[in-house]
Parts: C-alpha cells; structure tokens; sequence
C-alpha cells in the first residue's frame, strides 16, 4: 500500500504500484454504494473544489458525488459564472480560492499543463481533471479498475484504442497505463487522426478496423468529435462510420470475451453502433459507477498521504 | 519464554490455553445473558476482531446449537484521527444481514482508548438501527478516553501508556497468545 504523492497530475507520474495501490483502495469505496447510508465520515470537514473551465457535466458530477459520499463539501466553480469571464488569470483564481481555506482542487482546463502550473504556484494539492489533449489520469484510472474486475489482470492483455486519438487526452493516458500494468496496446484510426509517431508512446498502430481489433481483448472506444470534421480530418462522418465504426460485426474480431469500453458521451452509431454499446460485453455504465468509487479512493490517498503511519493500539 | 514469535522474553498475559477458556467462559455469559439468542448477531472488528468473532459464534454454537450470523466492520474510514494518519489499507466490511431491529455483539480483541469502538458503533448504525449493541473484548487493557466499556471480557490487564498489548491468534500469527510489549518494539 504506497501512495505518498501530494497532487494527482498524470499517469505518467504514477508507479506501478501506486496505480494498484489507487485501485485497491477502490474497491472498499465502491461497497459504500450497496448501503442504505451512502456516506462515511471520512474527508468530514474537507473542502473540495471543482474548477472546471470546460465545460463538463459527467466528470463533474462524477467528482462531486465522490467527495460527498466521503462527506467532504464541495464548491464548483466554472468559468461562465466567475470572474474568469471578466479576464482573472489562473493563478489568481487560485490565490483567492486559497484564501477560502479549500483542502484540495480538481481542474479541468483547455490548456494542456494548467493542473502542472497550477501545482508549482500553489500548496493545495491538485487533481487533474483532464488538460488539454495531455492527460484525463482519473478516467485511465476508472477504465484500469473496469477492467480488472472483469479480467482479473492485465498482463498480457490485448487493447485496441478506436477512434480520435489526435484529440483524446483519454487516450493518452490509457496508453501510458495499460502499458505500464503490461498490456498490449493499439491505437487504430484514419491517419489523419493518430499523433505522428504515437507509437513511440508503446503503442502498436492500425490504420484497418479488422486487423487492428482482430484478437484483442478489449475494445475501447473514443468519441468522434464532430466539430473535427469541418477540419477535414475526415471526408465525412458517413466515411468514419463506414470504415471504423465498431459494429456487432467488426466486434467479432476480437476475442468472443472481449470487453467494449468507450470513455463517454457517446455519439451511438458513430464510434459503436447501438447494438455495441447495450451488448452484454459493454462496460460503459459500469465505467460510469467505477469512476466514481476511483475518485473517492484518489481523494482518501491524496488527502491522507504521507504524514507517517501511527501505531494502532486502540 | 523466548521464542520466535515472543522475541524479547516479552511478558505473557494469557496462553493458548487461557484465551479458550476464556472464549469459552464468554460465551457462556453472553448465552446466559441473552437467554433465546433471538435476533442476536456477531460482528468482529478487523482485524483480530474478526478471527475471535468466528470463535464465538463456533463457542456458541456448541453450547447450544445456535449459529448466530457473523458480520465483519473494517472502521477505517470512520477513524477520529484521519489527519494523523498516513494510509491506512482499507478493507472490506462485510454485513450481509440487515442490522434492524437486532441485538449486535460487537467484538474487538482489545479496548484501549475506546475510539474504535465509538468508530465501529457509528459505521453500524449507518446501517441500520439495531435494538442494541454489547461490546465483547479478550483484553481490557484500560486507558479510555471516551466513556465507553465492555460487556464481557476475557481478561483485564491495565498497563501503562509505554506499553502495548499484542493479541496473537493462530489465523494470522501462527500461535495463539497474548503478550506485553514496550512501545516502539
């Protein structure tokens, strides 16, 4: 059981074993959901604060219950409804969001680097919530723990991320954490939308669905954003569709145990078709329940870190 | 006696022996006590709470035939002292009786400061609203400091702040014993 760092800035920070150490700690968390009173007592007292400048409902929420339920409080501040639309910088949101006396901060920010910015101008220690097209660790995280409880390990397994890996910052960090937990990895896409040389990050690269899903055991899926294609990155959706939207079909590619996971919201019959999504192989709503139980265990770690453990003699 | 498990010649409180008889003589109490064991259940505290849980309600059973249902609490996250802490594993709580209306016997190995037991009490009635809870422990060691006591214990051994009781039971230590130890060893 190891976790001793102050902020939670990326996978790429993480060890191994403080990775297994957050979903571990999970596990007990997500029993407090069975229970009629869906509290602990644990964060009591504790300020959470949620300064999010994308906008974002899912991932939001999914931190605000997390902290609720180890009773902590929260406060969200976004951008629409603050003095960041009247020009403040960010460290200056900071400074005076210090001076509330908050006990931690998740960020969500466009600029890729903000939560590392952030965290060198600050003691307050600091969740990223996802920055830029960098990193998004809580959801590698959630996806990590889905996984696990219905794989049981990950060594050897196969992944094939699909979909806009240029733009995903999900992608990113699943890629640095299934590597590092000793899956096998594959991005697969239309050239136009995977990062020259991505397979530097140790990744292997698939540019035809079939090949690319063809024995693998898990199938994740990333959300086409349809503002990209009046980029022409791709000559249109129908195309996208055509060639890498994962149907029942392509589905049997993959192993017939394979798992089909996708990061959310879905843009059902773009990425997967309706029939995927619901399947019994999806996991997608449980990504959503485990999303939550991984951001109490990384609130209790951060929070409870490194001050040295006491003898328990009561 | 020095031994592997007891490297210091570290005094002994209570000897494989004594900790069956005194399971033994518990359980008669709490059978006594609670005359038809209607509603009754057990719950251990982890860690060594739950091994000496599991030994009452094996006690109990043979003394008359009843298997009460046995539940196990981790008090982690209901701990006074989260600040002080650095982490602690947290580990599963297992209650897959409903808690209404029944009449919990609460087991620890230990009552020392009587804040696990105030931990354990409030993570119970999160789930419920039992009739009522008792509180049995081995080791009585004293030193509270919250007005919190036991129903029925095994032994009483007031020591000193310095000291520190260690119960060792076969499940996870290889023997069965309880023995002193200064603090820091």
């Amino acid at each position: 059981m190891k976790f001793e760092k102050k902020n939670l800035l990326g996978i790429a920070d993480l060890s191994k074993e403080e990775i297994i150490t957050i979903l571990d700690t999970a596990v007990p968390m997500k029993q407090i959901f069975t229970r009629s009173v869906k509290k602990v007592p644990a964060l009591r007292g504790k300020t959470v604060l949620n300064l999010f400048y994308e906008p974002s409902t899912r991932t939001r929420t999914s931190f605000e219950i997390a902290a609720k339920r180890l009773s902590a409080d929260v406060i969200n501040i976004s951008p629409s409804t603050s003095s960041i639309v009247k020009g403040e910088s960010l460290v200056d949101t900071t400074k005076t969001v210090e001076a509330l006396n908050t006990d931690i901060i998740v960020i969500r920010h466009k600029a890729s680097g903000a939560p590392h910015f952030l965290s060198q101008r600050t003691d307050l220690p600091i969740i990223n919530g996802g920055d830029g097209v960098h990193e998004h660790p809580t959801q590698a995280l959630l996806d990590l723990y889905t996984i696990r409880e219905k794989k049981e390990t990950f060594e050897g397994l196969k992944i094939a991320i699909v979909g806009d890996i240029l733009h995903s910052r999900v992608s990113r960090s699943n890629i640095i954490a299934m590597s590092k937990l000793g899956c096998e990895v594959r991005v697969v896409g239309p050239p136009t939308l995977l990062p020259k040389e991505i397979e530097k990050m140790g990744c292997q690269v698939y540019h035809k669905i079939d090949e690319g899903l063809d024995g693998v055991d898990i199938i994740y899926c990333l959300r086409i954003q349809l503002e990209r294609q009046a980029r022409k990155q791709f000559p249109s959706l129908e195309e996208y569709i055509r060639l890498y939207s994962v149907t029942k079909a392509r589905a049997k590619y993959a192993k017939k145990d394979a798992l089909v996971m996708h990061p959310g919201p879905m843009n059902r019959g773009v990425e997967l078709s309706a029939d995927v999504a619901y399947s019994e192989q999806s996991t997608i709503t449980d990504q959503v329940t485990n999303g939550i139980a991984i951001r109490m265990a990384i609130f209790y770690l951060v929070l409870g870190g490194g001050r040295g453990v006491q003898e328990i003699t009561d | 006696m020095s031994n592997k498990l007891n490297p210091s010649s570290a005094p002994v409180y209570m000897s494989e022996a004594d900790i069956q008889h005194a399971i033994i003589r518990m359980s008669y109490e709490i059978v006594e006590n609670k005359r038809n064991l209607e509603n009754i259940v057990i719950i251990g505290i982890k860690t060594r709470g739950e091994f000496l849980a599991q030994r009452f309600v094996k006690e109990i059973e043979k003394i008359c035939q009843v298997k009460a249902p046995l539940g196990t609490l981790d008090i982690t996250l209901y701990r006074d002292d989260f600040d002080n802490l650095g982490n602690l594993t947290i580990g599963e709580t297992d209650l897959l009786f409903d808690v209404q209306g029944k009449r919990v016997i609460l087991v620890d190995d230990v009552l020392y400061s009587g804040r696990t037991i105030r931990a354990a009490l409030d993570q119970i009635i999160d789930f419920g609203r039992p009739a009522e809870i008792e509180l049995a422990v081995l080791i009585d060691r004293g030193g509270r400091e919250l007005p919190i006591c036991a129903n029925y214990i095994g032994q009483d051994v007031p020591i000193g702040e310095n000291d520190y009781i260690q119960v060792q039971f076969k499940e996870v230590d290889g023997q069965d014993q309880v023995i002193g130890l200064k603090k820091g060893e």
